[in-house]
C-alpha cells in the first residue's frame, strides 16, 4: 500500500525549486511516476511530500539547433519516439524509445523521470552515454552540467543533490561519419534489459580508422557505465574481427554484473562479450553510411 | 489531506476530493463506480487497467488520480454510443476476442488508441499496439483478427 503524503503541484520551475529547497530530503519529485509508483507501492519509497512536476510544460520540449538537440526533462518517451527531429538526427534514440516498456508507459512516463530513477537496467541512460549527452540540473543556487556518464552512480542513485532537479538533456550534434546503435537482450519484449549495449563509432575521413568510439553498458554494473577498456582496444585502429573479439572480452571483464531472477552474473558477462562486438559492427556499418 | 480532483470521465464532469495517494484506477472503480476498468497486476505490467487520458492510452494503476486533474478520461464504458457498441467492441464479440474477458477492457482501450492514431495499422503495428496488454488465456490471435476486421471496414461507426 502506498503511504499517505502531502501533494504539491508547482506551476513553474521556480516554484518547484523553491519547494525542493524547502523540503529537501523529506520530499520526492514525481513526474510520470511510471517507476516511482511501483517502488512506493512496495513501500520502498515513502516520502512525506511529493512535488509533482508532470504539469511543468515549460520543461516539455525538443529544441533543434545547430549545435545539437535539447530535450526538456518532462518530455514523454512517446514524444521522443515520434519526433521527426529525433528520428532524423538521433535514430538510435527513437529506436530505443520504441522498445522501452509499453505504449501506455511511454505515453505518460518522461525521459527525465526515467534517468533520475537510476535503474541500471533502464534504456535511456545507456544511449545518452553513447551519444555523449550532457544533463543540466537546477537548484536553488543555480544550474550545473553533468556528463551523462557521470550521472548514474549506483543502484537507483544519481548525481542529484537534495533540492536539485534535472531540467534538460543536451545531445551534441553527432560528428560526421558517426553511427550509433543500441540493443537490449530480454526475454519479454516490453521488459527491462537483461543486458543492454550502446555503441557509437566515428570514422576518420577516408582512412576507415576508428577515430572515436563510445561503448555503454546497461544492467551490467550497479549503474549504466562506459566500457572504457573495450573502447581503448578499438580507438585509433582499423576495426577487425580479431579486435572486436578482444573488445568484447575487455568489456565482459570490466562489467560488474550481478546474478538475479533474470540472469546469472556469468550469463550477463557472456551477453556483454557477444553484444559489444555485434553492436560495434552495426555502429560501424551505420558510420560508413552516414 | 484530501485534494480536489475536477475532471471528465466519458464526457461526464466530476468534482471529488481524494487522498493524494489515490490512483486513477481507484477513483474510476471505487469512487465513481465504473468497474469496467480492471485492476490486474497493479504494477504496470498487464494493461487490464488501460484507459484513455486526454486521448492517450495509459495504465490507470500507475497514474496518480490528481494528475488527471482537468483532463478527459475515457474508459471502456465510454466506447459505446448509447446502446450501440463501437466497431471494435462488435468485432471483439463476433471474433470471440476474449475467453475469460478480464483483459478485454484494456485490450479494447489499447486497440481503440491504436486505431485513433493509425486507422490502417499493419499486423506488426497491431501487435505493437497491444504489446502492453497481457491476455492470460493467450487469445491474441482472435484479438488481432477482430482489429483486422475493423481495419478492413467490416464494422461501421454507430450513427
Amino acid at each position: 500500500m502506498i503511504k499517505d503524503f502531502e501533494y504539491l503541484a508547482p506551476r513553474t520551475l521556480k516554484e518547484a525549486l523553491a519547494l525542493l529547497d524547502k523540503y529537501g530530503d523529506d520530499c520526492k519529485v514525481i513526474c510520470g511516476g511510471q517507476s516511482l509508483l511501483i517502488l512506493m507501492r512496495q513501500g520502498l519509497v515513502a516520502p512525506k511530500y511529493m512535488v509533482d512536476i508532470k504539469g511543468l510544460s515549460e520543461l516539455s520540449y525538443i529544441k533543434d539547433g545547430r549545435d545539437g538537440v535539447k530535450i526538456g526533462a518532462t518530455t514523454t518517451h512517446r514524444t521522443i519516439e515520434k519526433s521527426p527531429v529525433i528520428k532524423k538526427k538521433y535514430p538510435v534514440l527513437a529506436e530505443m524509445e520504441s522498445r522501452l516498456a509499453s505504449i501506455q508507459t511511454r505515453n505518460w512516463g518522461t525521459i527525465g523521470g526515467n534517468i533520475c530513477h537510476g535503474d541500471p537496467a533502464g534504456d535511456p541512460a545507456v544511449v545518452f552515454i553513447a551519444l555523449n549527452a550532457t544533463l543540466t540540473v537546477a537548484g536553488a543556487k543555480g544550474t550545473r552540467s553533468i556528463p551523462a556518464e557521470d550521472f548514474t552512480l549506483d543502484y537507483f542513485e544519481v548525481a542529484l543533490e537534495p533540492g536539485e532537479l534535472l531540467t534538460e538533456i543536451q545531445l551534441p550534434a553527432p560528428p560526421p561519419r558517426t553511427g550509433t546503435v543500441y540493443t537490449k537482450f530480454n526475454i519479454i519484449e516490453s521488459d527491462l534489459a537483461t543486458v543492454s549495449v550502446a555503441a557509437s563509432v566515428t570514422l576518420g575521413s577516408g582512412d576507415g580508422v576508428c577515430q572515436d568510439i563510445r561503448l555503454a553498458l546497461g544492467a551490467a554494473a550497479p549503474a549504466a557505465i562506459r566500457a572504457k577498456k573495450a573502447e581503448a582496444v578499438l580507438k585509433g585502429k582499423k576495426i577487425t574481427d580479431a579486435l572486436l573479439e578482444r573488445a568484447g572480452q575487455a568489456a565482459a571483464k570490466e562489467a560488474e554484473p550481478i546474478s538475479d531472477i533474470q540472469a546469472s552474473e556469468e550469463y550477463r558477462r557472456e551477453l556483454v562479450k557477444v553484444l559489444v562486438p555485434r553492436m560495434t559492427r552495426e555502429a560501424l556499418a551505420r558510420a560508413r553510411k552516414a | 489531506m484530501k485534494k480536489e480532483l475536477k475532471f471528465k470521465v466519458n464526457g461526464q464532469p466530476y468534482d471529488i476530493f481524494v487522498k493524494p495517494k489515490t490512483l486513477l484506477v481507484e477513483v474510476l472503480r471505487d469512487h465513481i463506480g465504473l468497474t469496467g476498468t480492471k485492476r490486474g497486476c497493479n504494477s504496470s505490467s498487464c494493461g487490464a487497467c488501460t484507459v484513455m487520458l486526454d486521448g492517450m492510452s495509459v495504465k490507470s494503476c500507475s497514474v496518480l488520480a490528481l494528475q488527471a486533474n482537468g483532463a478527459e478520461v475515457v474508459t471502456v464504458e465510454g466506447l459505446a454510443k448509447g446502446n450501440q457498441l463501437s466497431p471494435l467492441q462488435r468485432a471483439f464479440l463476433d471474433h470471440g476476442a476474449y475467453q475469460c474477458g478480464f483483459c478485454t477492457p484494456g485490450m479494447l482501450m489499447s486497440s481503440t488508441a491504436l486505431l485513433t492514431e493509425n486507422p490502417r495499422p499493419t499486423k506488426e503495428q497491431m501487435k505493437e499496439g497491444i504489446d502492453g496488454n497481457i491476455c492470460r488465456c493467450t487469445g491474441y490471435n482472435s484479438i488481432i483478427r477482430a482489429i483486422t476486421a475493423v481495419v478492413k471496414g467490416e464494422y461501421k461507426e454507430a450513427k
